[in-house]
């Protein structure tokens, strides 16, 4: 199968019956969780505080969710009606946009804490009009988003990037308008858990003197790690999780869980699951 | 939209780039979702905040219930008022209007259309 960002414009092509099939597939949403969780650790942020973080191309909130149980607030950005639809509908916390990052963004100056971005850049590669051209696009996107970011924040872009023309097109805006930092290759000898990271540092703050870049996971003498499965980050998950337990109070705990299914039956909503001793656990199945 | 993001939100038509800020807010309905209550995140974001902004576009939708200065420290009952402003008020539909271009910006089902035209980019 073709990539999609050539068969049709992300508007266009995740449609009701995409953008349901791929918020609804379960592989989509475990491997959208890993990439995820992985951004949040590129991130580095404080630990143990809420952070104020965009998400570029939320698509249907799978990655904002994950936001949402780590405690953090979040706006999303995204291009395609049919996915901020479906995101309406699962509740998620944070606000939502509907946005064309090429037009650029329209944050006050040091609005975000971070930004994560999960399989949407190599998107904006696309010339799908006549009127766009990519670097144009690029340059406006990195410019605004430079700006909308506090120094010493970071932006942590996931992306399948074409060939490497394309990374390095990237980059060198990205670099132009100010940010520094690079490629983070996880797993690069593994076909198919080989995952590229764009980690771009937006100034430094204070006490650091040059952004450490993040190392990578599987290589050198971490090799031996390859992962078997796509399920490969799954334990680190939940090591994550259990290391931040009992430090960070999630925004979800079971009380607050309770108490959102409580209104939403009031407000004579179907569907909303009974209360059982798992309510607010943390979704093992999920990974 | 939470009113909170509002707060952060400025034109991006190209070229607009003076006095685009707030974006007026009219023809607004609003509704209110109730959240969790997080101090330390709102200290956090009462640091970011345009105050004078805030209090402008609270009115517009007839909230009046902020001080018109922002207080040195933040007792419990300041903090519970702004989480109701800053993150339980939700701007459902309405218009958001440039003050320097005029752009209009249209919120549908509580989700803003950033979209521009071609030759506003
Ligand atoms: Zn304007």
């Amino acid at each position: 199968m073709s990539r999609p960002e050539y068969q049709a414009p992300p508007e266009l092509y995740y449609n009701d019956k995409e953008a349901n099939k791929y918020t609804s597939n379960t592989r989509i949403q475990s491997i959208q969780a890993e990439l995820t969780c992985r951004a949040i650790e590129l991130l580095n942020l404080p630990e143990n505080e809420p952070a104020f973080l965009l998400d570029i191309g939320c698509g249907s909130g799978l990655s904002g969710e994950i936001l949402d149980e780590e405690g953090h607030f979040w706006v999303g950005i995204d291009i395609a009606p049919s996915m901020l639809q479906i995101a309406l509908e699962r509740e998620v916390e944070g606000d939502l946009f509907l946005q064309d990052a090429g037009h650029g963004l329209g944050f006050r100056p040091g609005t975000f804490d971070g930004a994560i971005s999960i399989s949407v850049l190599q998107w904006l590669c696309n010339a799908d009009r006549k009127s766009h051209n990519p670097v144009t696009r690029l340059n406006r996107f990195f410019t605004t988003l430079y700006s909308s970011l506090r120094r010493g924040a970071r932006a942590i872009f996931q992306f399948y990037p074409e060939n490497d023309d394309q990374c390095e097109l990237i980059m060198n805006v990205a670099m132009k308008c100010g940010f520094q930092g690079g490629l983070v290759v996880d797993y690069p000898n593994s076909k198919k858990a080989k995952k590229f990271f764009l980690c771009l540092f937006a100034g430094i703050n204070g006490t650091e003197s040059k952004p450490q870049m993040p190392k990578a996971l599987g290589v050198g003498e971490n090799e031996g790690d390859e992962p078997k499965t796509v399920n490969y980050s799954s334990e680190r998950i939940q090591e994550r999780n259990t290391k931040t337990k009992g430090n960070r109070k999630s925004i979800k705990d079971r009380d607050w869980i309770l108490h959102k299914k409580g209104i939403a039956r009031m407000r004579g909503k179907k569907g909303i699951p009974l209360d059982t001793k798992f309510t607010g656990r943390k979704r093992k199945s999920k990974f | 939209m939470r009113l909170v993001t509002h707060n952060m939100l400025q034109c991006h038509v190209r070229g607009c780039n003076v006095n685009n800020y707030p974006l007026q807010l009219s023809e607004v309905e609003i509704e209110i979702q109730e959240t969790e209550f997080n101090s330390q995140f709102l200290r956090s974001m009462i640091r970011k905040l345009e105050w004078s902004a805030l209090i402008n576009s609270a009115r517009e939708i007839g909230i009046t219930t902020l001080p018109e200065v922002l207080p040195d420290d933040f007792d419990e009952d300041f903090l519970r008022n702004i989480h109701r402003v800053l993150l339980e008020t939700h701007i459902q539909q309405g218009k958001m209007t440039c003050p320097n271009c005029n752009h209009v910006y249209l919120v549908r089902d509580g989700i803003p259309n950033m979209l521009l035209n071609e030759s506003e980019t």
